[in-house]
């Protein structure tokens, strides 16, 4: 099973094609190829280890890739830093938030991008009411502007890292493992949040070790096993067993037997 | 970004009026409580050393000189925050005072009156910014090794002690170089390097136009963006305190009379010494380095490196050349530190600065500075200094010895971390 006919006819946001990541021999990524298009959710999911992060790292720009190529827009893009990733509007939410815990949410918000005044300073009050904006969209409730943010919630700091990425304008989303670490109530803001930003056309690439925490939040599926690609799969098209399947023995749904899917459950 | 407390997030104050206490009144004030407590414990130093030295410690004679024998370690502990905040540490400080002092001292001694002569009006200039070169230079290497070849900066630094240390005493076989410059001189400060009492009066009043100034331009910022305003008694106390502590000190400072002999020079009479100069420059770099921490990016990337140095790295900032610039800063405020510790003795030797590391390490962390990384304030770490060399010149003042000097300022630095740790425990 692979990507639908009706994608064709519109250009892939990023398509990543070959990319190869090796650590010393093991190699981490082994020619794997993945797209994403403007307004889709794409759920790249596998057991630990299976090259998920280190995929999206080359996106990112944490970590660049050795070979392959990343198209956005149908163009050839080079990306070799966070900032090189930024300055394609792709914006990444890591699972540990990449959060400076000792200074508070606008400061974080605009790491790396602060707003000046004319003189060069930092604009420290124009920075609080950006950021007051953002987070009356995502999250009304968020109040805590000056306080560091190791004294936020879990949710909170995810509310910060979600409104850097929404407040830059970001075209494509990366989210490592978004609602590991949320409780219900602060899970289904995210995956609302994540829905609001679908229909504003953004592209996200969802990475989780749990299809049952992406299932409801995907449109399509890409799966990965031991560095390689197993299959992308819409996920209208297969159930959470098949894709249990894909990720535990690296069958596609077309070559998994019912028994096999039983065995799963056992 | 904020080191202000968590109740001021509140475009308005809403709910049920807060109960009048202590803490609800500073955080209407919006004061840092931990500064608020440091000022506390100088004063409980202070009265109680008066007391106990029969009426000498608080007289402007020795206020004066408290204030001039704080400087270089108050000067350098600025540094040292940023050093100590970004997770690094800086051994080297007292060799490196040393090394660099050494060199002003050949060049304005021995190596620059070849060619100018004596007490040429350049001599005190070029030895002066080439110390600050010095130190930049020293610095930065000692920053790179730790940042790009990837040594942890304690291992560096202790290095860097040993080396410099010897380098300062190969420059000159260990011989005392002596005299400096007679202009080199007034950055030490002594009878001459002051700026009397008239300009004295002048800084002060500049300082309170400061003040003013800080509370109004805030007070219309926040109105911009519709933050919550702080009551108007409390900008007009702070304002009246403010001005009233700047002027108030002014003034008690300028009853220290110059002596008789270097009075006549200047007509005779009751002449003020006024701020002496290493205490203008502590003045002026505590206002410098305060906004480079907090109003530039160089300062806020500091912080968030220590913070979180990988989210940092994910957030593009260049982490390592960051590194480099925060030691080249220290190595250049070691420079000036090395400046007036040798124009006040008007000679360098070897075994110049010798344990200074370890007093302008302890002055940033009585002052708040974490080891923990990401945490500290430049005010904080001058009032560390002060706060240390309160106890010191208090114990010579009553006649403690030596060995008991140093036991009391050990302890009070444990015990200093040690509260301060149990009040950060408590407040998270």
């Amino acid at each position: 099973m692979t990507v639908t006919a009706d994608k064709a006819d519109r250009a892939p946001l990023v398509e990543m094609r070959d990319i190869r990541v090796a650590f010393g021999g093991v190699h981490a990524v082994d020619g794997v190829s993945v797209d994403l298009y403007p307004g889709e959710v794409v759920a790249v999911v596998g057991g630990n280890g299976a090259g998920k992060t280190t995929l999206i790292k080359t996106l990112s720009g944490a970590h660049p890739a050795d070979s392959g190529t990343i198209l956005i827009n149908g163009v050839k893009a080079t990306i070799d830093s966070p900032r090189d990733a930024k300055a394609y509007a792709i914006e990444t939410i890591y699972q540990t938030l990449a959060l400076a815990e000792n200074i508070d949410a606008p400061s974080n918000m605009f790491l790396g991008r602060e707003l000046r005044t004319k003189v060069g300073t930092l604009n420290d009050r124009a920075m609080e009411d950006a950021a007051r904006r953002v987070m009356g969209r995502l999250n009304p409730n968020f109040e805590n502007f000056r306080v560091p943010v190791n004294s936020l919630s879990g949710g909170q700091r995810q509310s910060v890292a979600i409104a850097r990425a929404v407040h830059f304008n970001a075209k494509i989303m990366i989210m490592d493992e978004p609602t590991a670490a949320l409780g219900p109530a602060e899970t289904a803001q995210v995956t609302q949040l994540i829905q609001q930003l679908k229909a504003e056309g953004i592209g996200i690439f969802l990475i989780s070790h749990d299809i049952h925490d992406v299932y409801d939040l995907a449109d399509r599926i890409s799966v990965l096993l031991q560095g390689k690609l197993v299959g992308t799969v819409n996920k209208e098209d297969v159930t959470i067993d098949e894709v249990l399947a894909m990720i535990i023995m690296g069958k596609l749904p077309s070559e998994t037997t019912q028994r096999e899917l039983d065995d799963l459950h056992r | 970004m904020s080191m202000a407390d968590p109740s001021i997030d509140a475009l308005e104050a809403t709910g049920p009026r807060e109960k009048w206490s202590f803490g609800a009144l500073l955080r209407t004030t919006e004061i840092d409580t931990r500064l608020l407590g440091m000022v506390a414990a100088l004063a409980v130093i202070w009265i109680g050393f008066h007391f106990w030295s029969g009426g000498t410690f608080l007289t402007p004679r020795n206020l004066w000189n408290l204030s001039v024998q704080t400087a270089a370690v108050g000067i350098m502990a600025t540094g040292m925050v940023l050093v100590i905040v970004s997770r690094n540490i800086d051994l080297s400080v007292g060799s490196m005072l040393a090394v660099i002092g050494m060199a002003m001292a050949l060049l304005q001694a021995e190596i620059l009156p070849k060619w100018l002569g004596f007490d040429h009006p350049m001599i005190w200039i070029i030895a002066l910014l080439a110390g600050l070169l010095m130190g930049a230079v020293l610095g930065a290497f000692q920053g790179f090794i730790v940042a790009y070849v990837g040594v942890p900066s304690f291992i560096v630094t202790l290095g860097g002690l040993l080396v410099w240390r010897g380098v300062a005493w190969a420059m000159a076989s260990g011989r005392t170089i002596a005299p400096m410059d007679t202009t080199f001189q007034l950055l030490g400060g002594g009878s001459r390097g002051n700026i009397g009492g008239l300009w004295s009066w002048l800084v002060g009043i500049v300082a309170c136009v400061g003040i003013v100034l800080l509370l109004v331009t805030g007070r219309r910022q926040r109105r911009k963006y519709g933050f919550r305003l702080r009551p108007m008694w409390v900008v007009v106390s702070l304002g009246v305190i403010g001005c009233g502590v700047v002027l108030g000190s002014v003034g008690y400072l300028n009853r220290y009379m110059l002596p008789e002999r270097v009075a006549a020079e200047r007509g005779g009479g009751d002449i003020p010494f006024g701020l002496a100069n290493p205490v203008l420059i502590v003045i002026l770099v505590t206002l410098v380095m305060t906004f480079i921490a907090t109003r530039v990016r160089f300062g806020r990337y500091v912080f968030a490196i220590g913070g979180n140095p990988e989210a940092a790295d994910l957030a593009g900032i260049k982490t390592r050349f960051t590194i480099v610039k925060i030691f080249a800063l220290m190595g250049i405020l070691v420079a000036v530190g090395s400046a007036v510790q040798v124009a006040r003795l008007n000679a360098a030797v070897s075994g110049l600065g010798q344990l200074t590391e370890l007093y302008v390490i302890a002055a940033a962390v009585i002052g708040g500075t974490s080891f923990v990384g990401g945490i500290g304030t430049i005010p904080g770490a001058v009032l560390g200094a002060l706060v240390m060399q309160s106890l010191q010149s208090g114990m010579v003042l009553v006649g403690v010895d030596a060995p008991l000097q140093d036991i009391a300022v050990g302890v009070v630095l444990v015990v200093a971390v040690a509260i301060d740790s149990f009040y950060r425990r408590r407040a998270t």
